[in-house]
């Protein structure tokens, strides 16, 4: 009862992990399935079929590939656009600051059915078609807020110390951003342009106002197929996902954590 | 001469002038000139379209019919009240459910802590359609969750409190919520941990050195410190939730369609673009004013 009582929390805590990773368990899981008919819901035995072709689904590679390619267009543009602000915020002082913050504030908190539908009615009077151009324009939009916060974040952290030193050596504005600024803000950036690209490469809602039928991206590709039975590779690809963006991270902690014990050392 | 004058008395300049006065407004140009236009210029474009009368076939024209923002409410009050109902439901659900883990990673995880941060977000490494659509394979009426349910009577309970219609959990106002806490759940959970993270333990300590119960100790000071969090990660849960679709079109009925479904649907298919911008413009503008009032009311500020 002592035990139970000391560790409620820590149970509690798994309790909610796995709560979190059970729909990726069972998206791996039935990754495996060779289902009866068109549905993917109950399990009926076991196959690698859809692993051994994971593009043997009509279409789905070929939205997977417009989603990469609007993801890295749309989290470069965003990136750079946002680091710029999140500098600006950091380090300079300038007038209408309080605008400009609500202008970061506001997309984060507009419902994305209004964000999209709004671009829609903008994109109908600008006379803009519905396409990739379209979608890659509002995930940019929708990406810059985040990629500032996440920069923003960093920056604050830098002693400002390390450039008025710099600038002592003799280094001029562009030498000190170049050389001791950016390095430092580095991971901050980094991490932004990694939001931004899984914003992007996720969203539904605001890309379905603003695609055609010819720029059907990876979610709106697997919303159509629910709708008459998601093919088992939808799962495969969702399972690839989940293990490649893992390892990518796994592999960061790890560098991070002996980069550090090397500088302690 | 004259024009320069004002702004030479506003700002005196100093000595020596600084020449970098021009980089903060060239840096914020490009990124605030892109919201502008994708972001606040089409909150007029979408205003100006609920004001316009016509079809897609005969286009539209602006005849200020305000009268639409009348009949939009009268058609769809109910389809608003429940999105904020199922909201703010799935944000209380995510609260209770965020804060222990929150808590035990940044106050007892010890060398844990990074694989647990890093086990929260791995969820978003999965396209969240597909994670969904995985939840109904779990509630689905043959699966263990299901039979289990049913074994220990909640399916009953829940159905006496009216949020399933039968035994099955799937395709029910339950599924629907358990799928809008789930889904917005890392957004909760990482805003709590930031502010726990920063909570001195030794200020717990002293509260017990003082005689405080673990109780009060965590009412007056755990629980008031890590506030902005949680006035962050229940903004962060509440506004997607409120305008979601996914969630209560993959694991609805027709009883539990969310206004954002109503606005899909009115706008991409039954191409009545007046009534879907002016439905729109009513969730922005109600989510805008629940969200200032509970701001005011928790009295944070700087959530950016």
């Amino acid at each position: 009862m002592t035990w139970l009582r000391r560790n409620l929390l820590l149970l509690a805590s798994l309790g909610v992990l796995v709560y979190m990773l059970i729909p990726n368990l069972v998206v791996a899981i039935f990754s495996f399935n060779d289902p009866k008919g068109r549905y993917n819901y109950t399990w009926e035995s076991f196959t690698l079929d859809a692993w051994s072709n994971p593009c043997g689904a009509q279409g789905i590679c070929d939205s997977l590939g417009l989603s990469l390619r609007i993801g890295l267009i749309a989290s470069v543009t965003a990136t750079v656009l946002g680091s710029m602000i999140a500098f600006a915020l950091g380090r300079y002082r300038f007038r209408a600051r309080s605008t400009t913050n609500l202008l970061i504030f506001m997309p984060m908190a507009t419902p994305e059915v209004v964000m999209g539908s709004s671009l829609l009615t903008l994109f109908l009077m600008m006379g803009i078609p519905a396409g990739s151009l379209a979608v890659t324009i509002a995930h940019i939009m929708f990406c810059i807020s985040f990629v500032v916060v996440a920069v923003k974040a960093r920056v604050a952290t830098l002693d400002p110390r390390l450039e008025e030193a710099a600038a002592d050596l003799g280094a001029n504005p562009a030498q000190t951003f170049l050389r001791v600024t950016l390095p430092l803000a580095f991971p901050g950036i980094l991490a932004g342009g990694l939001l931004a690209f899984s914003l992007s490469f996720d969203d539904y809602i605001i890309t379905n106002f603003n695609a055609s039928p010819s720029s059907i991206t990876f979610p709106m590709y697997v919303w159509g197929a629910a709708q008459r039975g998601a093919p088992v590779q939808v799962n495969v690809i969702g399972t690839l996902m989940f293990l490649i963006a893992l390892g990518v991270v796994l592999t960061g902690q790890v560098l991070a954590s002996r980069r550090e014990r090397a500088r302690a050392a | 001469m004259t024009a320069a004058a004002p702004v030479a008395v506003a700002a005196p300049s100093p000595k020596p002038p600084r020449r970098t006065n021009w980089v903060p407004y060239a840096l914020l140009a490009p990124g605030l000139l892109w919201l502008l236009v994708f972001f606040a210029v089409p909150m007029f474009t979408l205003g100006s379209q609920s004001l316009q009368e016509g079809t897609v076939e005969t286009g539209f024209t602006f005849t200020g019919n305000v009268g639409i923002y009348a009949d939009a409410l009268e058609r769809y009050w109910p389809h608003l009240l429940r999105s904020v109902g199922y909201a703010a439901t799935a944000t209380l659900f995510a609260l209770l459910l965020a804060y222990p883990l929150a808590y035990y990673i940044a106050q007892k995880a010890g060398r844990w802590k990074n694989i647990m941060l890093v086990l929260v977000i791995a969820p978003f490494f999965t396209s969240f359609l597909i994670r969904t659509l995985a939840w109904r394979t779990i509630l689905s009426d043959t699966g263990p969750v299901t039979e289990v349910a049913q074994a220990l009577h909640l399916t009953d309970v829940l159905q006496v409190v009216g949020l399933t219609n039968n035994d099955s959990l799937l395709s029910s106002k339950f599924a629907v919520i358990a799928g809008l806490t789930y889904n917005f759940l890392p957004f909760m959970i990482l805003p709590l941990f930031s502010a726990l993270d920063r909570l001195d333990p030794r200020l717990v300590e002293a509260a017990g050195d003082l005689y405080a119960s673990p109780y009060r100790a965590f009412r007056h000071v755990t629980w008031p410190l890590s506030l902005p969090g949680v006035v962050a990660g229940t903004l962060l849960t509440f506004i997607p939730a409120t305008g979601d679709f996914i969630n209560s079109r993959l694991l609805g009925n027709t009883q539990t369609v969310m206004i954002g479904q109503v606005i899909d649907s009115q706008f991409l298919r039954v191409l009545d673009y007046p009534l879907a911008a002016a439905l729109s413009f009513i969730l922005l503008l109600m989510i805008l004013g629940l969200v200032a009032y509970y701001v005011n009311r928790a009295g944070t500020e700087e959530l950016v």
